[in-house]
């Protein structure tokens, strides 16, 4: 096989892989950004794994998906369909939690994708149902995913297909169908195309009743529009299935989506071969998605390129996983709306715009949520009995390393290092200014740099 | 519990040791005192209270200026510098708006016709004194009030060439200022490129949650809060001194990584050092013990909508911080509401546009209160109109032109072109522009801030300008 031309001619729009070296950082990016940040030993378990191994684990889980480490301890317990706020707290568990990280990595990714807002939406159990729709086909094949999202209720919901019909087509998911989740808004579609995708698209509807709200979501024919529409240049009477799949076959659309799944790994543009390949890959494997998002995580430019800004939640839920806790606060349902990314409500159709994670707004929601992710092992300078235990003559040197153990020794940069370690020697100065502050002042030592590291703006990126 | 003490008793020490100083440098030949100022004894007034109630710009300035010794940052002293800084507003109605909804052409039988349940009634409303076809919806009263006392202009015909109806692409267009998908910097963002500090942030602010693109700078430093009163960064169980060690570290983990070779560990950092310089800014606004914030109390008689959401909130609390001089020149505020009326529209609608309009209405009322209204102009907009042909879902789909509005003590009451009708619709049965948005946009840089709009849109001398102020 190997000694055919025409063989190695494809093979030259073969996806590259990493060759190079798999160490500590290169294991500890893959956990970040395949995931949700490692947890005590996952670092050590993935370079023990090398490379394609890891990446393998993480997209062929073995074994049933479960929930590991400690429960939730929350006022009541998680009702995620009824309580204000548990939806969010219920997925951020599972992102805790899951020994199956890609997966929730990837919901999330689809959540963003098929960005669906609970604030259109209203109904905290079609979101729920929609996510663990998304869950399902989070690694599946993109046309089942496309047919799944197509009827989804929340969906239909958000973007009017509920009730849009024949008499009265509505445009609204028809237009975001094309522009957001499967061409993109620059693709060679005309707004007649729009209007076309709408009549395609009628013959969803519901019920209503008080009490209830809208239930019984189906597809009624006698709704839809039947008659011949004409979309991208081809006639026929075209269904809602056929609405997703030529979008599905549409010259823009393996483009597109290639490009906006590598987006979510890779900040860097995929251009040139490496999109030819990628594209090949998508289009030959079927639409699937599985196959690619493997690709992209062993791609070489994962492991050499430029750090990424960590999406709120998963700088989040990293600090909790960093010290292996579990959520025992309700606060994080509206902390994640300082970070800037409350889970269930994106801003809008478009998803969280992944270019404004740090302003000085969520900035400073970033500071909070690291302020109660420490508050579990908050340390008490008062407690007489815990201060007497704490050394008096701890060293900064000590001070350093007992927080770089706290966080289970990220990798951090020279110009991080130094601050903490002037902030720790300055703070240690002022311990030593007077008896009495010695031990006090070292155990808050110990609380500032935790909250200051987890700010640095390297522990902002992976 | 006693750590949280002593916390405190650093707060209440810093606090009294300002007021000291204050009041020894004021009584040092500057401008009286007014009642109300605490005495030198500190008797547990908060520097906020300090500040707004000292009243007179000058004080404020003098205040500003001393509590630059205390960290206040150098920006506030700056605003004593420039008193006169014009400030621009962008209210923006987030999903198209349907002006047809606001000013209906009640009587237009071709209205009745495409809006068989969604149009106003016919014998609803008050006709609008421009342009006598149309009536203002009843919700939409503060706007009215505006327009009658001569402080609101209405461009009810606004677009452009070859509308896009996609909501981010047609918003994009109007937050670069150009028809142009690739261009990455917002048009108020490329004119504090031009006229901004380096070190001023709130010159470019967001009241929202995060920065509006139309502020996106390449340089100048810009910022988003949602509330001035809640930028603080708290800690816990460390106090004293330390708690000042711990936040200049903070500052110094954003100054130390600014150089850094990575991208997006450059952008934290330029987060952090952003927040620190804001963080500086806003001490006035501090909240008390009881996180109350007094601060942004408006003055007797102005009264705000108590149920419209973030934005009265935010537009009370503009009108305090432009009160006490702090150094702004381009805010964005998102109006109240989603305007993407597929379906309900007629509620959600005016549910919306009322409190929109009444928060508008009060906040021209705070402003002229303090006697500031010469220094703001209010520009309301959203990225299209929407179609004149109702959807069948009690709703309507996105169109193309539609209606923004200018408020303001200066601007000069007229029609900024005309209305152009439901005879004549395009292609797509869409409203026609009467004016480009950019010509809008440039008639403000140009006459607002005196500023060569040809710098910040593309082509700009293309389109006609409207005059806008008397």
């Amino acid at each position: 096989m190997a000694g055919k031309k025409k063989k190695s001619k494809s093979k030259s729009v073969k996806v590259p892989v990493y060759k190079g070296k798999f160490g500590y950082q290169e294991a500890e990016r893959l956990l970040w950004r395949a995931g949700f940040g490692p947890r005590p030993g996952d670092i050590k378990r993935f370079k023990k794994l090398g490379m394609k191994r890891s990446v393998a684990s993480l997209v062929n889980h073995k074994g049933a998906t479960k929930l590991i480490g400690p429960e939730p301890k929350l006022k009541e317990p998680l009702e995620p369909t009824d309580i204000w706020g548990h939806d969010h707290l219920w997925w951020m568990d599972r992102m805790v939690r899951s020994n199956n990280p890609l997966q929730e990595r990837m919901t999330l990714i689809w959540h963003d994708w098929f960005a669906t807002s609970n604030d259109g939406v209203g109904n905290q159990k079609l979101m729920m149902q929609q996510n663990h729709m998304l869950r399902r086909n989070s690694l599946g094949r993109f046309r089942t995913m496309l047919y799944s999202v197509t009827q989804d209720p929340a969906m239909l919901i958000w973007l009017s297909g509920d009730g849009s019909s024949k008499e009265a087509p509505n445009e609204n998911y028809g237009r975001e169908l094309m522009e957001l989740f499967t061409l993109g808004a620059d693709a060679k579609y005309s707004e007649d195309d729009v209007r076309e995708q709408a009549r395609a698209l009628t013959g969803f509807r519901s019920d209503w009743t008080e009490g209830r709200g809208q239930h019984n979501f189906r597809f009624d024919p006698e709704y839809h529009d039947d008659g011949t529409k004409k979309i991208f240049g081809k006639t026929g009477a075209f269904s809602w299935q056929d609405s997703c799949n030529l979008c599905l076959k549409h010259g823009d659309h393996a483009e597109f989506f290639v490009k906006k799944l590598w987006g979510y790994f890779i900040p860097v543009p995929l251009t040139g071969k490496n999109l030819k390949a990628f594209k090949n890959l998508y289009i030959k494997s079927g639409y699937k998605i599985k196959p690619v998002v493997q690709a992209i995580l062993m791609h070489p430019a994962f492991y050499n390129g430029p750090r990424m800004i960590k999406p709120p939640i998963v700088f989040t839920v990293g600090l909790l996983r960093a010290q292996g806790i579990g959520i025992t606060s309700d606060a994080w349902a509206w902390l994640s709306e300082q970070t800037g990314q409350r889970l269930f409500f994106p801003p809008n159709v478009a998803g969280w715009d992944d270019d404004a994670w740090l302003d000085t707004g969520r900035f400073r929601g970033r500071w909070n949520a690291a302020r109660y992710a420490t508050d579990d092992a908050l340390l008490d300078p008062n407690d007489k009995a815990f201060v007497s235990s704490y050394p008096y003559d701890e060293s900064p040197e000590l001070a350093f390393t007992n927080v770089m153990n706290f966080w289970g020794n990220p990798t951090i940069n020279r110009p991080t290092k130094a601050v903490l370690m002037d902030f720790a020697t300055k703070a240690g100065q002022q311990a030593d200014s007077a008896k009495w502050k010695r031990q006090p002042y070292r155990v808050m030592r110990q609380n500032a740099m935790r909250t200051l590291l987890a700010m640095s703006p390297d522990q902002q990126t992976s | 519990m006693s750590a949280n003490n002593a916390h405190n008793a650093c707060k209440e020490f810093n606090r009294a040791q300002m007021l000291r100083s204050a009041a020894a440098t004021a009584g040092n030949g500057l401008p009286a005192i007014e009642a109300g100022m605490p005495a030198p004894a500190g008797t547990g007034l908060s520097r906020r209270q300090f500040l707004l109630r000292s009243g007179a710009f000058s004080l404020t300035v003098y205040g500003a200026m001393h509590l630059d010794v205390m960290g206040l940052g150098e920006a506030i002293a700056n605003a004593a510098a420039g008193p006169a800084d014009p400030i621009l507003v962008s209210v923006f109605l987030d999903g198209g708006a349907d002006s047809l909804s606001m000013l209906a052409p009640v009587e237009d039988p071709i209205y009745r016709k495409l809006r068989p349940t969604l149009a106003l009634p016919a014998d609803g409303g008050t006709a609008f004194a421009d342009d006598t076809r149309l009536r203002w919806n009843p919700a939409a009263d503060g706007l009215r009030t505006l327009h009658e006392e001569g402080k609101l202009a209405v461009a009810p015909s606004v677009g452009y060439a070859n509308p896009d109806q996609s909501h981010f692409t047609s918003r994009h267009y109007w937050e670069v200022g150009a028809v142009d998908p690739r261009l990455q910097t917002g048009w108020l963002g490329r004119y504090l490129d031009a006229v901004g500090s380096a070190d001023n942030p709130l010159q470019g602010l967001s009241l929202d949650y995060s920065l509006s693109p139309s502020l996106a700078p390449v340089k100048a430093p810009v910022a988003a809060i949602s509330q001035p009163s809640s930028y603080r960064f708290e800690h816990q169980n460390v106090w004293g001194e330390l708690g000042t060690t711990m936040v200049n570290s903070l500052e110094d983990l954003g100054v130390s990584n600014t150089r850094s070779k990575d991208p997006s560990v450059k952008k934290a950092a330029a987060a952090n050092a952003q927040s620190m310089k804001l963080r500086q800014q806003l001490l006035p606004f501090a909240v008390d013990e009881d996180e109350q914030p007094i601060g942004i109390k408006p003055p007797a008689g102005v009264v705000y909508p108590t149920d419209g959401g973030d934005f009265p909130e935010r537009m009370q609390a503009l009108a305090a911080m432009i009160g006490i001089g702090l150094p702004l020149r381009c805010v964005s505020v998102p109006g109240t509401g989603g305007y993407d009326t597929h379906d309900s529209q007629r509620e959600d609608f005016d549910r919306n546009i009322k409190m929109t309009a009444d928060t508008l209405l009060a906040f021209q009322r705070d402003i002229e209160a303090r006697g500031l209204q010469h220094r703001v102009l209010v520009e309301v907009w959203s990225e299209f109109g929407r179609r004149p042909e109702e959807n069948g879902s009690a709703g309507t789909d996105h169109g193309a032109a539609g209606a923004a509005m200018l408020i303001g003590s200066r601007v000069k009451r007229q029609l900024l072109g005309e209305w152009t009708g439901l005879a004549q619709l395009d292609e797509d049965e869409n409203m026609r522009p009467s004016l480009d948005y950019r010509a809008l946009h440039g008639a403000i840089l140009d006459q607002w801030f005196g500023f060569d709009a040809a710098r910040v849109i593309p082509g700009a001398r293309n389109f006609a300008m409207p005059s806008l102020l008397t």
